[in-house]
């Protein structure tokens, strides 16, 4: 490494694919910036011009509203010209390959590519075919790195620290992309992790992945920090991982007995979009202790730091 | 005026006689006339080829080759793949029936049979479907295809769900004493399953295999192979119940045999690594105590037969998402090289291992190949143990560039191959 050049960027990666190529380091680093960029957000002028002239496109071959918008106003609000780019799976029927969609969107020369694809590893696939930085929202049951910055900088703003934390998640942690990046992300930072589930929703090898396991939920929540609630996907998990979700409900549902059994000031978190009444007791979702509003402020402020990170260290770099 | 060739100075192995000496061999119109240990005296006229102490085994008996003809022939054609098998000293080839259109029809086998005359110079034999239309449904024509030239009856990349269907396919084989060779998957516990189950696939956000997908319904296999006393070669195991299930079977019965292929062999499923859709394979690469499992039980015969699963893909398919991706590898020109690998590591002897790859199958079909001795065919090859080289997919001679080991450092090659006495290969050529 060259340590005569200057460097006010500890993030010096040009992708950002999963958690797991991050060291702690660059996630503080992402964090830190995440939270500057909250402040930014909470100004009456919000324009910040770092990326003013840069083109981003949102490639999104899943839909998602949420996190496409959420990638849409960060990019704005850093000055970027945003381009969403909806990829009906009718462009795949007609045989246009994910290297063929990589290639056509390159020529048009932009500087990032946030891409969100129901097939894990599929966003690596297309970062080797294209010659800007590309962002990963989500690849199948991988990686969803950017909820799981979000996720930390909520709670790093509600416990002061990460250092030392339970965390306990709970729901399908098998199929969930949001579980494995928040593992990843909270094993690095010395978290105490816990995964509650039943045991068809646990995927093979989960006990060297979470520091603890549970299938009962009151033991699992005992003592936790903070309890992150993981969406059910209705029409693939009843009759298949659960005989229904009013069966769910019953034992994972997160409601006010279960909770007791955490902290007292533990707060409560889901990624959205929820399903009130099958993994979480409406009163729950809204009541004081739930912060999952604020995840969704969290995601601008941390994809904005995410891009900026990103694009600024390209000019380091050239 | 008879063609003869004497082979001189040669380590002869032969699995079937269990032999393993230095001698000569004397050839006369493409059969093996005369084996000595030490010298034959050359007679008049013939020609002469000098091993120079290397090994000079039985040519290679493949029981799983996938070809592109019909149908597919931008990935390989009988003639590519003949190329491609006597580089890796493969004389004899079982062609699988998943061509387009599938080899269920007698009339098919024998286009295959004849344009592999016309077009290959090593001998491929096809083996025709269980089902029509590898469907799984109801029975192809044994009686007829058998006649045309099948030497075997598979579904090929298939597995047979119906156990009732299974049960006819075996009895009807029975009237015609023929080979069943199936690959043993249950498509429900297989899912949308795509490597290994464990801790890797979770990490890499993969679905899973589990081992039950193979070890259930190769015990269903494997009991209705005993009631009905057909002759049942399950094709590839890859996981060390499979192996126990299977030895316990050969206690009752001789009748019932296990093929591996060289990639579960040699490989696990930390070779996928980052997504790399080369490695995609069926059934998946295990881990690495699985494959030490396949390697004691190919040790001590509870596997029966390596194969190459030559299974050639475009780029097309292998350049997606790793679930989205097609499955297979290519693997004639290297499953000699690689296995050899296990001979250098001490962990299986070479005769053993040329057995898996030579008498074993060829027994298995009924052919008249994968031995050396008095009036057999002259199909052999001259091995040196020791030849380092590296892989390389531009100069590997199939069409598709699909290898599992591309870049791999291997010691010991095939020198030459012959075919009813005929040289179709020499390295040094």
């Amino acid at each position: 490494m060259n340590t005569s050049t200057p460097r006010h960027n500890a993030f010096s990666q040009k992708h950002l694919l999963g958690i797991a190529n991050l060291n702690p380091v660059e996630i503080t680093e992402l964090i830190d910036r995440a939270e500057k960029m909250v402040e930014v957000s909470r100004q009456e002028k919000k324009a910040k011009h770092t990326l003013a002239g840069r083109t981003q496109i949102n490639l999104f071959f899943e839909n998602s509203t949420r996190t496409q918008s959420s990638f849409e106003i960060a990019g704005k609000r850093l000055g970027a010209d945003v381009l969403n780019m909806a990829v009906s799976t009718s462009s795949v029927k007609k045989g246009e390959t994910l290297i063929d969609t990589a290639a056509t969107l390159n020529a048009m020369q932009p500087d990032v590519i946030v891409v969100r694809h129901s097939s894990s590893g599929a966003v690596k696939l297309l970062s080797q075919k294209v010659g800007c930085s590309v962002v990963n929202a989500g690849d199948g049951t991988h990686e969803h790195p950017t909820q799981a910055l979000l996720d930390a900088l909520t709670i790093r703003r509600h416990k002061g620290r990460l250092n030392g934390l339970t965390v306990a998640i709970c729901g399908d942690i098998a199929n969930s992309r949001v579980a494995r990046s928040n593992l990843m992300l909270l094993n690095a930072m010395n978290v105490r992790t816990r995964v509650i589930a039943p045991k068809t929703m646990l995927p093979a090898g989960i006990e060297h992945i979470s520091a603890e396991v549970f299938t009962d939920m009151e033991e699992g929540l005992k003592d936790a920090d903070v309890v992150m609630m993981l969406r059910i996907q209705r029409e693939r998990a009843a009759g298949q991982q659960i005989p229904s979700t009013r069966e769910f409900y019953r034992f994972y549902g997160l409601d006010e007995r279960k909770l007791a059994h955490a902290k007292s000031d533990a707060i409560v978190m889901h990624p959205g979009p929820m399903n009130r009444g099958v993994e979480i007791d409406p009163a729950i979702a809204d009541c004081d202790r739930s912060v999952i509003t604020e995840q969704v402020e969290m995601g601008v402020a941390v994809r904005m730091a995410v891009l900026e990170a990103l694009l600024a260290n390209e000019e380091v770099q050239s | 005026m008879s063609e003869q060739l004497l082979i001189q100075n040669a380590r002869i192995i032969n699995p079937a006689s269990n032999d393993d000496f230095m001698g000569s061999m004397l050839i006369e119109n493409g059969i093996i006339v005369e084996i000595a240990q030490g010298e034959i005296a050359a007679p008049e006229g013939a020609k002469t080829h000098n091993a120079h102490g290397n090994v000079v085994a039985p040519g290679l008996v493949d029981l799983r080759v996938f070809t592109g003809e019909p149908g597919h022939d931008y990935r390989e054609t009988l003639g590519s793949a003949s190329r491609a098998a006597a580089a890796g000293g493969v004389t004899s080839a079982l062609i699988m029936p998943d061509t387009n259109p599938v080899l269920d029809d007698g009339a098919l086998i024998d286009f295959v049979a004849r344009r592999a005359r016309d077009k290959a110079e090593i001998n491929f034999y096809p083996a025709a479907a269980i089902s029509k239309g590898l469907d799984g449904d109801d029975i192809s024509e044994f009686g007829l295809l058998k006649e045309a030239g099948a030497k075997a009856f598979t579904d090929g990349r298939k597995s047979i769900q119906n156990a009732a269907l299974l049960k006819t396919a075996f009895t009807y084989a029975v009237n015609f004493d023929m080979p069943i060779i199936h690959h043993v998957s249950d498509d429900s516990l297989t899912g949308s399953g795509v490597m290994n189950a464990g801790l890797l696939a979770t990490g890499l956000g993969l679905k899973g295999i589990p081992h039950i997908a193979e070890t259930i319904p190769l015990d269903r296999d494997v009991q209705l192979a005993e009631a009905t006393g057909v002759r049942y070669h399950a094709a590839q195991i890859s996981c060390a119940k499979s192996a126990e299930i299977i030895a316990r079977a050969k206690k009752n019965s001789d009748r019932i045999s296990a093929g591996t292929s060289i990639n579960n062999l040699c490989l696990n499923e930390n070779d996928i690594g980052d997504y790399r859709t080369y490695f995609k394979l069926s059934p998946p690469l295990r881990s690495e105590d699985e494959r030490m499992a396949m390697v004691a039980a190919l040790a001590d015969g509870t596997i029966d037969v390596i194969h190459s699963d030559h299974d050639p893909q475009d780029m097309e398919g292998k350049r997606r998402p790793f679930a989205e991706a097609v499955d297979g590898a290519i693997g004639l020109e290297t499953m000699l090289s690689a296995a050899l690998r296990l001979v250098h590591e001490g962990q299986v002897e070479l005769i053993t291992l040329l057995r898996a790859m030579t008498s074993n199958p060829a027994d298995l079909l009924g052919i008249n190949a994968g031995r050396l001795e008095k009036g057999a065919p002259a199909d052999f090859i001259e091995i040196d143990l020791e030849y380092p080289w590296v892989v390389s997919e531009d100069d590997l001679r199939s069409r598709s560039r699909n290898t599992t080991f591309e870049g791999a450092r291997f010691s010991g090659k095939v020198l030459a191959t012959f075919v009813k006495g005929k040289q179709i290969y020499g390295l040094k050529d």
